[in-house]
């Protein structure tokens, strides 16, 4: 109010955060976090997983009680018991997983818990259409939310909340799921956002986006917050280290491990569907002793079906796939599994761990079948817990021991369990899909230095991001992936992420 | 408290909960209703006599298995409602091979009892087969295959059933002397007998332990049934999987009426115990899918049924009150586990972030 400075001088502080604290649950609880957000504005959250973000969002969002501090919106102080609170004083969040009911329209998933509103039928609709003009949100009402894009999608949960009458948005790690294009679509609707004078509280990983977006950025680390700045007072790394406190990993690969032993041969891949259109069509491609090959690609354009179709968990797949010259196209997962090939799934949740199962049943997990994990038939927790006890400590997963559920720990953390368990069964290929996907950066560097140490160890690795500097850093070749087919190969050495980013979304003239 | 003790008593502390809440709502029943309500409890919990507790281990026994082949498929997150079909009909089998005593001795009683967890695997077999095929809820198919049980069991007993001398009741042929399985008496006097079968039972409750909790077979049970996405990424067949623990929870479910036709009945008619099989999920949910827990649950349900039977003569107050007590554990139970999950969990992340705090390297705590 009182400074000059163009962006914020009309701008009045929505959201005052004083003294929150939290001393519990979560891995790292709040300590006197102090948050000022400016209406208008776009206002970013930075910090390691496991750092405090998502509990203090949770208590903004009425999830979760603060045990101190106080919370005033648009100048009064609230008491958010629960997320209805949050919402009728203004403020509306978007999750990172998307909470949509795929089987219904767009007008339904909006309406749904929200119809005394606009009731469900044409005045929904009508409003509907008059956010979405409003902000530059493109979002047809009629259409199935199974037929959207992850882009589209994220822009009803968007209009879910605008829909409910929220001023304030926040927005977990947003751009987690999207690929270049669609981060510069969200960043154009956030800008629309805040210029009708909305807050958006934008937490995220990705600082390079974070500086291009926000208007304020305030940095978490331990639970509490380290210091707010302006995008234009910092570069990207000394963001990164007043989130981590310490000098940075970077991605990039030492000097090429690539030999002539070809370890994972797939020829002419397909997966047709009834429709006709394939998920995967003729795909094609070969990865050496001590190779990583990136695949980059815009989200749903066969990556998912590629890794699930290697690990033999797709039917109806054709084609053949080669492990170190035997075929295994005809094997079971499990088989396939025996045969040497470790799975770094895309989703941890749903298929690395079992999260109300200890860290030790999660090492057994995909090793059923082999020492230390069995002994005949039986299971061998001592040799299993004492196996785990090796991972925590060599991967660094911290944890107070093999018997804490999977689910107490910090997704870095259980990221680290299923690099180290996935490496564990002397695997000649690797398969990593999204590896780093919503961990922190200390997690991250540790995960991109496993998958230097497997290249080196003379893995074949396949790699699959959505990170793009991930790929260029990592990969000794790229290929793209659109619509299931690999359309064209890229040396990271020369490829800018421009480059590939438009090669990606088909622009690129066939060379 | 050790992780190990605090697991522990939120263990014992959700199911008491539950019977603590169970018990206070039923009173609130009788309260309403205008039942005498300190005399109903004092007759329900009197101390039982011998004769009564052999009642109560008898009807335990036979629930007890009810509630193991329930949780077979709990585990497996398979609702298997079709234990009460396939005990039936397994029955059924069983009394007719036993009546029929093609083998001598007890080679006739290990023929019958095969056959009788053969038929109950195979009738839950069938629902196992279409959710592992055609993808059919296994609820819906095992209640119609109740349905089905039903009628098939009392077809086949006309044709091959004998007529009880004086009587309306039919009956398949008795099972020989030599072929049954010899009670144990608690105190010497008659009608204090126990099942002999009740080892069987608790051999029963050893194999489920061992098998879910120390096996490969188990450890992909309970894996499918945790998280059937992260079975599938680590190699589970879990088509095979879905079939494989039907066919466990349906001869386990063939055993349940075998207590009764070797140790008492002697024959399977129209007036065989029905109903043990929907029982068996109320006790597996109060068991926790637990062998001890499930034992527990089932004498407590047998205890219940048991001492409810004088309240008509001794306090005017229908037996059936215990029905409603029976059904309100199921519900509290089911509620108060997840209250006590919630919390638990809980205490396992402050546990975890108690135990980060305090290292300030990057070493991962090893606890000593």
């Amino acid at each position: 109010m009182s400074t000059p400075a163009h962006e914020t001088s009309t701008h009045k502080t929505v959201v005052r955060l004083r003294g929150i604290g939290k001393r519990f649950p979560g891995v790292v609880a709040n300590d006197d976090v102090n948050i000022d957000v400016a209406g208008g504005t776009v206002h970013a959250i930075v910090g390691e997983n496991g750092a405090g973000k998502s509990t203090l969002m949770k208590i903004l969002y009425g999830v979760q009680k603060p045990d101190s501090g106080t919370i005033e919106v648009n100048g009064a102080q609230v008491d958010l018991a629960s997320p209805a609170d949050a919402i009728r004083a203004g403020v509306g969040m978007v999750f990172q997983h998307f909470m949509l009911a795929d089987n219904l329209t767009v007008l339904e998933n909006v309406t749904l818990g929200a119809e005394k509103l606009h009731g469900i039928g044409s005045g929904a609709r009508a409003r509907i259409l008059e956010i979405s003009d409003a902000y530059g949100l493109d979002i047809r009402p009629d259409v199935l939310v199974e037929k959207l894009g992850v882009g589209a999608r994220q822009r009803v949960e968007i209009l879910k909340v605008l829909y409910r009458g929220a001023k304030i948005l926040i927005l977990d790690e947003p751009t987690a799921v999207l690929v270049p294009r669609e981060v510069d679509e969200l960043f154009a609707n956030l800008r629309e956002l805040k210029a009708e004078g909305l807050a958006v509280i934008f937490i995220s990983h990705k600082l390079d986006e974070v500086l291009s977006v926000a208007d304020q950025v305030t940095v978490i680390r331990r639970g509490t917050t380290v210091d707010t700045v302006t995008p234009a007072s910092v570069t990207a790394r000394q963001l990164a280290e007043l989130m981590v406190g310490s000098e940075l990993p970077s991605p990039s690969t030492e000097t090429s491990t690539v030999t002539d032993e070809v370890l994972l041969a797939v020829e002419r891949l397909s997966l047709p569907t009834d429709e006709g259109r394939a998920l995967l069509d003729d795909v094609s491609f070969e990865i050496h002793r001590g190779e990583v090959l990136g695949i980059a690609g815009v989200e749903g354009n066969g990556q998912a079906e590629l890794v699930e179709a290697i690990m033999g968990m797709r039917p109806g797949v054709t084609g053949v796939i080669r492990l170190a010259d035997r075929d295994i196209s005809g094997l079971t997962t499990r088989d396939r599994r025996d045969a040497g090939v470790g799975y770094i799934p895309e989703d941890r949740h749903r298929h690395g761990l079992l999260l109300d199962a200890p860290l030790w049943e999660n090492r057994v997990l995909g090793h059923q079948t082999r020492p230390p994990s069995v002994k005949g038939v039986f299971i061998d927790k001592r040799s299993s817990r004492a196996d785990t006890e090796r991972i925590i400590e060599q991967y660094d997963v911290r944890t107070p021991g093999p018997d804490t559920l999977a689910r107490a720990l910090s997704g870095g953390n259980q990221q680290k369990l299923i690099v180290g368990r996935e490496m564990s069964g002397e695997p000649i290929l690797l398969i990593a899909a999204h590896p780093t996907r919503g961990v922190d950066v200390g997690a991250q560097g540790a995960i991109w230095q496993h998958i230097k140490d497997a290249r080196r160890n003379g893995l074949a690795v396949l790699l699959i991001s959505a990170d793009l500097d991930e790929l260029i850093g990592l990969s000794d070749r790229i290929e793209v992936i659109l619509r299931g087919q690999l359309v064209g190969e890229f040396d990271p050495g020369e490829v800018t992420p421009e480059q590939l980013g438009s090669a990606m979304t088909g622009a690129r003239e066939k060379a | 408290m050790t992780p190990r003790m605090t697991k522990l008593s939120l263990g014992i502390g959700a199911p008491v909960l539950a019977l603590v809440s169970a018990f206070v709502i039923t009173s609130l029943v009788l309260l309403v209703a205008g039942d005498p309500v300190g005399e109903v409890w004092s007759t329900i919990l009197s101390v039982p006599e011998t004769r009564n507790v052999a009642n109560i281990i008898n009807s335990a026994t036979v629930l007890y298995l009810s509630g193991l082949a329930v949780a077979v498929g709990f585990k497996m997150n398979l609702f298997n409602i079709g234990v009460d079909g396939q005990y039936r009909i397994a029955a059924f089998a069983a009394a007719a091979v036993a009546g029929e005593a093609w083998l001598p001795g007890y080679l006739n009683t290990l023929l019958a009892l095969l056959a009788a967890i053969l038929v109950g695997a195979a009738w839950a077999g069938i629902a196992g087969l279409l959710r592992a095929t055609r993808g059919v809820s296994e609820v819906i198919s095992t209640i119609m295959l109740n349905f089905i049980s039903t009628s098939l069991v009392a077809y086949m007993l006309r044709r091959v059933a004998v007529r009880e001398e004086g009587s309306n009741i039919i009956a398949t042929k008795q099972v020989p002397e030599r072929s049954r399985i010899p009670g144990l008496s608690l105190s010497g006097e008659a009608g204090t007998e126990i099942y002999g079968f009740v080892f069987i039972a608790i051999l029963c409750g050893v194999g489920y332990w061992l098998v879910l909790n120390r096996t490969r077979f188990g450890f992909d049970l309970r894996a499918t049934g945790q998280s059937e996405t992260a079975a599938v990424a680590s190699g589970i067949n879990v088509k095979r999987m879905v079939l494989a623990s039907m066919l466990v929870s349906g001869g386990l479910a063939g055993l349940v009426g075998m207590p009764i036709l070797f140790g008492g009945a002697y024959s399977y008619g129209s007036t065989f115990q029905s109903g043990l099989g929907f029982a068996g999920i109320a006790i597996a949910l109060l068991g926790r899918n637990h062998p001890i827990g499930i034992a527990l649950g089932a004498l407590l349900f047998a205890f219940l049924d048991e001492q409810s039977n004088p309240l008509q003569i001794l306090v005017d107050v229908s037996p059936d009150i215990v029905k409603i007590t029976q059904g309100i554990i199921v519900l509290t139970v089911v509620i108060s586990y997840e209250v006590v999950r919630r919390y638990g969990l809980r205490l396992e992340q402050r546990h975890v972030a108690q135990a980060l705090e305090r290292p300030e390297s990057k070493s991962p705590e090893v606890p000593a």
